[in-house]
């Protein structure tokens, strides 16, 4: 049976001028669970996360349902991580009052009670001293602190969902696995499921339990996360896992995807990953697959069953003659 | 060793009363891929600009095809500089953004006095060719290029400079997984055809394990190990 959805997605569009960046897509987000989402830049992740808090930009057109709409619900039901944690705290105001103000907008608490708040939040996230540190500017803090500050005010009102937007992009391997420990850590403390917006697959193992492939603002495949990790269905996650280094056999050269994902508003008629994948035939250049039932996950793909594995030999190119 | 293309003896980088770097040595061959390896702040950047002269160090030797380069002048600099070229991390931020491609390409050439215009463009066509961008990109504007066919740009103005080194600092680290694996292909096969010396700058220990030949890793502005 199907775990009970904390929140829906179906159909969701997002357009700016008439030109789709999200373009249909579903999936379910289930209560304590980590969804990384995953796929190159200009996939659309960014843009899904953002709608599901209502931060879409101005002028973004969008169609179908996200259910419940929690956008009124911002910083309390749900809430987000953003990637630079300098900018998304006040230089101006003391740490900790940032907190409690953070707390008083959604509950109606004295200040004293959400000073309380703001200091246990400081310190469940690890800030030495909490109390005296809730006292200090964001200057004052180094950036790992300022960072664990971000991810404390992100979990200061118990959200239900978490969505962390490429929290770990500007970070260094060392300082990227300890904030993605400390997001699994404070998720898992508050009861909240966890969205991480990554392009970095690496980020994904050991850390999430599902992923969601998005390629050119479409599903591309949904499962759970070892088991993709492990075997993925569809071409494209197989050539995004193969590319890494730490899954390339010996050797100088690794496995690539040729050529770049397509501007958005120039759909092909068939897959949009058609023109860049070495499985491409027949129906891919003329329909558009749509998210199927494959091996105990959705795949979006005509020729899913075609796939070898392990698919390395696939993207390996020859080098380009002198 | 004096058959190395690039020898660093006891270098020092300060920065006021601060140390970045503190007494690192190494040693890079041609065509070998040495890789310097370390969290945020360990010195890896400071390492490169002062190899590169772009910063000055404040002790130490800099070996480079023999001769020593920290006791020269800017003027005894100039020549030298073609040999040895920086790539850096944000493929943006190192191309002028109201240049066209083939104009950032075709401006080594330029200043060295080696362009002349009956062969200049073919030869910026060949160096674009040669870095998988097709030529006809080289009449964009860098912001009309996607990240990684910017920093195949940044590569291709690189080798307009006639290099035996490449200090690649964090060339791939802005980069999607993906469009990273051909741009390190990319560097791998012009390093067997040109033999080339890297310098190669990264803190993703998988990209170096793949990468490098040796790895020294950094911490605190010293040698950890390598």
């Amino acid at each position: 049976m199907e775990p009970e959805a904390l929140l829906s997605v179906r159909e969701l569009r997002i357009a700016f001028d008439g030109i789709e960046a999200v373009r249909g897509l579903s999936f379910d987000i289930r209560p304590r669970e980590v969804l990384a989402v995953v796929g190159e830049s200009g996939a659309g992740k960014s843009l899904m996360a953002r709608a599901l808090l209502g931060m879409l930009p101005r002028g973004a057109a969008t169609s179908g349902t996200i259910s419940p709409d929690l956008s009124a619900h911002r910083g309390h039901r749900i809430s987000l991580v953003p990637q630079d944690a300098l900018s998304a705290l006040s230089p101006v105001h003391r740490v900790g009052d940032q907190l409690a103000a953070a707390v008083r907008s959604v509950a109606r608490v004295s200040r004293k009670e959400a000073k309380a708040r703001a200091v246990a939040a400081l310190d469940r996230v690890g800030i030495p001293d909490a109390a005296r540190r809730a006292r200090a500017y964001p200057h004052e803090y180094s950036g790992g602190m300022r960072q664990r500050a971000v991810i404390a005010m992100a979990t200061v009102n118990e959200p239900g969902i978490v969505v962390a937007d490429e929290p770990t992009t500007a970070l260094d391997e060392e300082h990227r696995d300890q904030v993605l420990e400390l997001l699994a850590e404070q998720r898992e403390a508050v009861g909240a499921a966890l969205v991480l917006v990554t392009h970095d697959m690496d980020a994904v193992g050991g850390h999430a339990d599902r992923v969601l492939v998005m390629y050119a603002g479409r599903l591309t495949e949904l499962g759970p996360a070892d088991q993709v990790l492990a075997r993925p269905r569809a071409p494209y996650t197989a050539g995004l896992l193969a590319s890494l280094p730490r899954n390339a056999a010996p050797g100088r050269r690794l496995p690539a995807l040729p050529g770049a994902p397509p501007a958005p508003g120039t759909p092909a008629p068939g897959c949009a990953f058609a023109p860049r994948c070495p499985l491409a035939a027949g129906p891919c250049h003329t329909a558009e697959p749509e998210p199927r039932e494959a091996a105990g996950r959705l795949v979006a793909c005509h020729r899913w069953e075609e796939l070898p594995h392990p698919a390395h030999d696939l993207f390996l190119q020859e080098p380009q003659p002198a | 060793m004096s058959d190395a293309l690039l020898d660093v003896r006891d270098l020092v980088v300060r920065y006021g009363p601060a140390t970045a770097v503190d007494g690192v040595s190494f040693s890079l061959a041609a065509g070998e891929t040495l890789a310097l390896n370390g969290p945020s702040g360990c010195g890896k950047s400071s390492t490169a600009l002062a190899v590169l002269q772009l910063r000055r160090p404040s002790a130490g030797e800099v070996h480079f095809e023999g001769r020593e380069l920290t006791s020269l002048t800017e003027r005894e600099l100039r020549p030298l500089r073609p040999r040895m070229q920086p790539v850096f991390q944000d493929p943006y931020g190192s191309l002028s953004p109201r240049h066209r491609i083939r104009d950032a390409v075709a401006e080594p050439l330029k200043v060295q006095g080696r362009w002349h215009p009956a062969d200049g463009p073919a030869r910026v066509c060949g160096l674009l060719d040669r870095v998988g961008l097709d030529p006809a990109y080289g009449d964009r504007l860098p912001h009309e290029l996607s990240g990684g066919q910017c920093q195949r740009a940044g590569i291709a103005r690189a080798l307009a400079a006639g290099p035996r080194l490449l200090v690649l600092d964090e060339p791939v680290s802005s980069l999607d997984p993906s469009v990273r694996a051909g741009v390190l292909n990319l560097l791998a096969d012009l390093q067997d055809d040109l033999g080339l010396g890297y310098l190669f700058i990264c803190h993703d220990r998988t990209v170096v394990r793949h990468f490098a030949d040796r790895v020294i890793e950094m911490r605190d502005g010293r040698v950890t190990s390598g």
